[in-house]
């Protein structure tokens, strides 16, 4: 299990024939054991990681840090879920530290994600403060170098 | 001037490598999609780059001694201890060189007079022999046959054996064929020579990179130490080729003839590179297994993806390629390549590049990402369904 879920962080698009033969194992066994992983929620999804300037998306993305006053009963995770569920949050993490929520959106343009933070996230109930950082590079994501297409060993070796 | 009446003619004799001229082809062609080198992917584990980087800071520029830094010599002391279960004084038993391939110079060159036979079991990477040829020496061809997994057979050795046998190159586990030479295999070879004088240079340098039984050295064998030199370095197990750093072992009285001409040839091997060797050998284990790890899937994926394509494929147990074979296909060697490059833009050797035997067959590095690698196979996959 463990060696097939490392494949899959590098490569979910590897075939289950693939992936058996990587692992040793029959391809009943690995779809048996991509569904068991599937069902109990240890796989949560699957997606291309997209650099989105060769793709011409001239989109701009955000980390928010976000204070939070927790919630009696609910602590950090009323609020949490809330944020959540805007389609153009990609992740909401909880941090120790200096701020309490870490927040990746993605929006169409500046103005659009202005009116992101301040009508939807900092009128929320509990949010204390909400500061935002723009996104000006990026060189990996999730695991993979963007401008990975550098091999810079000789096409031909001995 | 005639540069032909002034050059060297042993070096004029010599063929070139049948890998460059297949390089220059390559190097022709755009967006080239390579199975074709002969080095790792991964980058030098980063602790070993560090010392490196610290060794500058420190200054630490001048010569070493011309055996290599003493420190380093007793990690390859302790490394041939752990790994090949073999004692080697550390004080002159041991040779740092400027990578496996000057090892490997120093060993035929220390041993070859004019006319001396050395035995060389093909297909092999290629520079054994023309250095034999630059001694003097008479290149021997033991060829290794698919039907017995490239490992040498004991029958094949004996028939080649004359008063004039110098030596024998055991080059496992094999570049190209990715073969290895079990225990029991190595000790039918050892029954062969042990009443002769053939000394063994046995070239280990993808000793780290086994699938299955870790690798058996035949200098660990019963009495066989004697007449062994072992060849290892850094390039492949640490991913350090660009550091040029290897090491030889053996006997003190051939060492010592060895460490000559490494004395006059290259003083000593790159200090910088010798400092950050020490690290390699001694805090990198889990680096190596990481790295073995992902050969081994990539392996298990290249041999499936040739065999289903019907090129058959013998399964490797050691180095990073694969050898399958293109026979069926009606080309040799060299027209299967040239039109695959020409075609679908993808990069393999020729076997024949690695002597006359690995006609017939195509070496394919799989040091490459899994993404790259289903990618090429998948436009080999494509080439033969149009060639049909």
């Amino acid at each position: 299990m463990e060696k097939l879920i490392k494949l899959l962080r590098q490569n979910a698009r590897l075939s289950n024939a693939e992936l058996a033969a990587m692992l040793g194992i029959s391809e009943n066994e690995v779809a048996e054991q991509i569904k068991k992983l599937e069902q109990s929620g240890v796989i949560v999804g699957y997606t291309a990681i997209i650099n989105d300037e060769a793709a011409g998306e001239n989109t701009v993305s955000a980390l928010i840090e976000v204070k939070v006053m927790p919630k009696a009963k609910y602590g950090y995770n009323d609020i949490a879920e809330k944020i959540a569920q805007f389609t153009e949050v990609e992740s909401v993490r909880l941090m120790s530290g200096a701020f309490d929520l870490a927040v990746t959106v993605k929006c169409a343009d500046v103005v659009k994600l202005g009116k992101f933070v301040q009508e939807r996230i900092a009128p929320l109930d509990g949010v204390l403060s909400a500061s935002t950082h723009f996104v000006i590079g990026r060189y990996k994501e999730l695991g993979s170098v963007i401008d990975n297409n550098r091999d810079e060993r000789e096409l031909v070796t001995p | 001037m005639n540069y032909d009446n002034i050059l060297s003619q042993k070096v004029l004799d010599l063929k070139p490598s049948g890998i460059r001229k297949f390089f220059d082809i390559a190097a022709t062609i755009e967006d080239v999609i390579s199975l074709s080198v002969g080095e790792p992917d991964f980058k030098t584990p980063w602790t070993v780059r560090r010392k490196a980087i610290e060794v500058l800071e420190q200054g630490k520029t001048t010569y070493t001694s011309n055996s290599g830094l003493e420190e380093l010599r007793r990690a390859c002391a302790d490394y041939f201890k752990r790994t090949i279960h073999t004692d080697y004084s550390p004080i002159d038993e041991i040779v740092i060189t400027v990578g496996g391939s000057e090892a490997i110079d120093l060993a035929i060159r220390a041993l070859v007079n004019p006319g001396d036979e050395v035995i060389i079991p093909e297909p092999c990477f290629v520079c054994y022999s023309p250095i034999v040829k630059l001694t003097g020496g008479v290149p021997v061809p033991a060829v290794t046959l698919e039907e017995d997994c490239f490992k040498l057979t004991a029958d094949v050795l004996k028939n080649l054996i004359t008063p004039k046998t110098k030596a024998l190159i055991l080059p496992f586990p094999n570049n190209p064929t990715g073969a290895v030479m079990r225990r029991e295999e190595l000790e039918t070879i050892a029954e062969v020579i042990k009443n002769t004088d053939i000394v063994v240079i046995s070239d280990e340098i993808y000793s780290e990179l086994t699938y299955g039984e870790p690798h058996v050295s035949f200098a660990e064998l019963e009495n066989m130490r004697e007449r062994t030199i072992v060849i290892n370095g850094f390039s492949k197990a640490f991913a350090m080729t660009g550091w040029r750093l290897g090491f030889a072992a053996a006997p003190k009285p051939i060492i010592e003839q060895m460490l000559k001409i490494h004395q006059y040839a290259i003083m000593c091997s790159p200090t910088v590179s010798q400092y950050a060797a020490i690290i390699a050998l001694t805090d990198c284990i889990d680096e190596v297994r990481a790295m073995v790890e992902e050969y081994d899937m990539r392996r298990r994926l290249v041999v499936k993806g040739f065999n289903d394509m019907g090129l058959p494929c013998f399964t490797p147990e050691g180095a990073f390629y694969v050898f399958p074979s293109v026979k069926s296909t009606g080309m040799d060697s060299q027209e299967f390549c040239t039109r695959l490059i020409q075609e679908k833009s993808v990069a393999v050797v020729p076997g024949n590049a690695f002597g006359d035997c690995g006609e017939g067959f195509i070496r394919v590095c799989y040091a490459y990402s899994t993404k790259h690698l289903t990618t090429a196979m998948e436009r080999i996959g494509e080439f033969l369904k149009e060639i049909k």
